[in-house]
């Protein structure tokens, strides 16, 4: 029988230990997928020249860490949650309820969003956010008419665009990514195309009109994607006519096997984004939890750390990776230093 | 059966030489079956082959490594000097590439070059340079020999997933840098090894897939097997003995015994579910932990080994209670000294097959905290192994084919490989105990 006393013995030390080591001497982070690859760059770096452990940095997306980061204060709630967009007021207000009430915005620099596909696929080369809303939006203007999407292949609507049957894949809508293409592409395409001010004068409110301009196809035609860039990667690759939505950082990663389409008429890279040119960008957040500064050893200096010349500045390995550099990255580090808080509405 | 006469109603005696008609349907109808048996197999094997075949051919490269060799003498300034900077590791990167340099203008290497290619082509060498020195502070000031791995497109280059045609100019490789690296193949400087960092190492940042091993999710898989052991082997055992040898047959024990069968069908990442509910935040244990994977697992686990020990108790012949019984033995020694012996080797098969499936699970880590930037850290000792954040095999892989850099992709193809040589350990132990111990009567 000492096989059984062994195992009740190491349970009772492991459950003893649990109590006593409930300490917790790493910072978590965790939230959007578009942040990870840097936030891991930055935890490594962070693990190689601290004496604090390695931060653990987990995925899952910018709403899903955000409301991990408002379950509330206290060792078994992460102390960063990584964000591709702006903390909403519905955040704010989860976060409040659960005592979470000083949060600090740090905004880590911009990121691209860019539309490629296959590398040997038809010549997606040149895409405006016309294009894209009329590919993909539910409901677009023909004739002076909003109706339901009649087109099959980008050439019914752009004769310069191949004749090739309309597949897209674009973001889920529980990654921060989805949010900047609609806002920014499929929003400005409808504007643009006047299927907006059809709608209005059909006699839709602003509000409306402007969801409906935000709805996508489905059926096939668009697809979401709740995982990763390489799972759009991989539809892309087994599907040639495919057009998809990736980071601009992915896509640099990947560039012997995809192809990047301009929009607007200008190349998506690093300094068209940061001069602006570029329209389909977005800035890059984290959010930390003040009431865990203190307590949690390394939470502000790994957030100091982060943001730091060396490491987000221009020659830094963020921007090596793919980052575009926030230009008014010394107002984001005097912030931080100063633990300026997001003002409670 | 009696089906015996023909259509005309006469008795047909068939020569035994000579099959009649039903006899050649009969036997061509097994021929048939056989065939289809043989097809099944074949196209079993078939997919097995194929699959082994694309996990080696895709995983197989993850094991060599290409390093660069050489001697770096690092002097006490150099190393204050790199100390005192925030980026420290930047520091000893700059430091190596001079040195880089110099040695390059030594041994003659007749290529041009500039320190930005050098950069390019070396990895991510600051963390293993200043890690060195950190732990071996008498080393400044003597030459050093470093063997230190190459980026990921460099790598790329000589695994063939970079070529030079097909290259296009970027910040990560330029066409001339592949001049270069051929240069210093050629001087020696370049070579490859076995990548033991892989097996040994832990997880790299998204910038640095040369040096990410699997070595740290391994040991949080070894700690998550443990618990997973610990509890559900007793837990199991002892439930399927009451089950099985005392429980009166009775409506409740119906009950849970159709929900054990119940439980061994649902899908694992309920259990995540469960787990992160019950034990992160009603219990308060700590995220990310192996503790907290090997409990979830345990409950994963536990319907599977009570099954299998059940069915084993069951396979021990009557006759053998009966005579234990009979010669003045209570219930419980019969059960203790005679049965459960004899049901030994079945109860450890269910067990190492439960283990099994529990190791190369990663739906249910994935809502515990287990998966993402995580295994970058190996244990200070048995409590922080428990407790100290850390990932699992499968989610480590998980992790890495999620990310942008083909260099991981062949990491993950590698870490299935290393995965799938533990599965293969456990279950030829489950098999050698089974033949050890079996007996048949």
């Amino acid at each position: 029988m000492s096989f059984v006393k062994l195992s009740a013995s190491a349970l009772a030390i492991s459950a003893m230990s649990v109590t006593a080591a409930a300490a917790r001497d790493n910072v978590q982070v965790a939230g959007s997928s578009t942040v990870l690859p840097y936030a891991s760059i930055v935890a490594e770096a962070f693990g190689d020249n601290f004496d604090f452990p390695t931060p653990v940095v987990e995925s899952g997306g910018s709403s899903a860490g955000l409301k991990r980061f408002c379950e509330g204060v206290g060792e078994n709630t992460i102390d960063i949650a990584n964000s591709s967009r702006p903390i909403r007021d519905s955040d704010i207000a989860l976060c409040l309820e659960n005592g979470v009430t000083d949060i600090i915005e740090v905004k880590i620099g911009y990121d691209g969003i860019v539309f490629a596909s296959q590398i040997d696929g038809p010549a997606f080369t040149t895409f405006e956010p016309t294009d894209i809303f009329n590919a993909l939006g539910a409901n677009v203007l023909v004739d002076g008419e909003v109706i339901a999407n009649p087109h099959t292949q980008w050439a019914d609507f752009n004769a310069e665009l191949p004749a090739v049957d309309i597949n897209a894949f674009i973001p889920g809508t529980k990654h921060g990514t989805r949010e900047v293409f609609e806002e920014k592409v499929l929003l400005v395409g409808c504007e643009e195309t006047g299927a907006f001010d059809a709608m209005v004068a059909g006699g839709m409110s602003e509000d409306d009109a402007e969801s409906a301009c935000l709805a996508v196809r489905g059926n096939g035609i668009t697809v979401d994607i709740d995982g990763d860039y390489t799972e759009t990667l991989a539809r892309i690759e087994a599907n040639p006519n495919g057009v998809g939505v990736f980071g601009l950082a992915f896509y640099e990663n990947n560039t012997d096997s995809l192809k990047v389409a301009t929009m607007g008429g200008v190349v998506p890279k690093t300094e068209t984004i940061a001069s602006g040119d570029y329209p389909v960008s977005r800035p890059l957040y984290f959010f930390v939890k003040k009431a865990h500064i203190g307590v949690i050893p390394g939470v502000k200096e790994f957030a100091q750390f982060f943001i730091s010349n060396e490491v987000a500045g221009p020659d830094g390995p963020l921007a090596q990776y793919g980052l575009v550099s926030d230009p008014e990255l010394a107002a984001t580090q005097a912030s931080v230093a100063a633990e300026e808080t997001l003002a409670v509405k | 059966m009696s089906d015996q006469s023909a259509s005309n109603g006469r008795i047909s005696h068939g020569s035994l030489m000579v099959a009649d008609p039903r006899t050649k349907k009969r036997n061509a109808s097994e021929a048939r079956f056989r065939a289809y048996g043989i097809i099944a197999i074949s196209i079993g094997v078939l997919f097995l082959a194929s699959l082994a075949f694309s996990i080696l051919r895709s995983g197989l490269p993850a094991f060599t490594q290409y390093v660069a060799e050489l001697e770096v003498t690092l002097s006490q300034e150099d190393y204050d000097a790199a100390e005192s900077k925030m980026l420290k590791t930047a520091a000893y990167t700059d430091i190596f590439i001079q040195n880089f340099s110099d040695a390059l203008d030594e041994r003659g290497v007749e290529v041009a070059y500039d320190s930005d290619a050098i950069e390019r082509i070396l990895g991510k060498v600051g963390g293993d340079i200043r890690g060195h020195y950190r732990e071996n502070l008498d080393d400044i000031g003597r030459p050093v020999t470093f063997q230190l791995q190459t980026s990921s497109r460099v790598e790329g280059y000589f695994k063939g997933r970079v070529d030079r045609e097909s290259l296009v100019d970027s910040r990560f490789l330029v066409k001339t840098d592949l001049d270069i690296i051929d240069a210093l193949t050629e001087a020696d400087i370049l070579t490859s090894r076995f990548n033991w960092a892989f097996i040994k190492g832990t997880d790299a940042g998204v910038d640095n897939p040369g040096g990410a091993g699997i070595g740290a999710a391994a040991i949080g898989s070894f700690f998550m097997m443990l618990v997973v052991l610990l509890l559900s082997l007793p837990i199991g055992v002892a439930a399927s003995i009451y089950l099985e040898e005392f429980a009166p047959q009775n409506k409740f024990t119906d009950i849970v015994e159709v929900n054990i069968s119940n439980l061994a069908a649902v899908p694992s990442i309920v259990f995540g579910i469960l787990g992160l509910s019950v034990f992160i935040q009603f219990m308060h244990m700590p995220q990310s932990a192996p503790l907290v994977g090997g409990l979830v697992l345990t409950l994963m686990t536990l319907p599977t080994i009570i099954i299998s020990t059940r069915a084993s108790l069951k396979a021990v012949p009557p006759s053998i209670r009966d005579a234990a019984l009979g010669i003045g033995a209570s219930k419980m020694q019969s059960v203790f000294h005679h049965v459960l012996p004899l049901a030994m080797p079945g109860i450890l098969t269910g067990t190492i097959i439960g283990l099994a499936q529990a190791l190369g699970e990663s739906a249910p880590l994935l809502l515990i905290g287990m998966v993402g930037f995580v295994a970058r850290e190996f244990p200070d000792g048995v409590v922080s192994g428990f407790l100290d954040p850390n990932s699992a095999m499968p989610a480590q892989i998980y992790t890495w084919a999620a990310r942008a850099d083909a260099g991981f992709y062949e990491k993950a193809w590698g870490g299935i490989i290393v995965l799938l040589a533990f599965l293969l350990t456990m279950n030829i132990i489950a098999i050698i105990l089974r033949r050890r111990f079996e007996r048949r009567w």
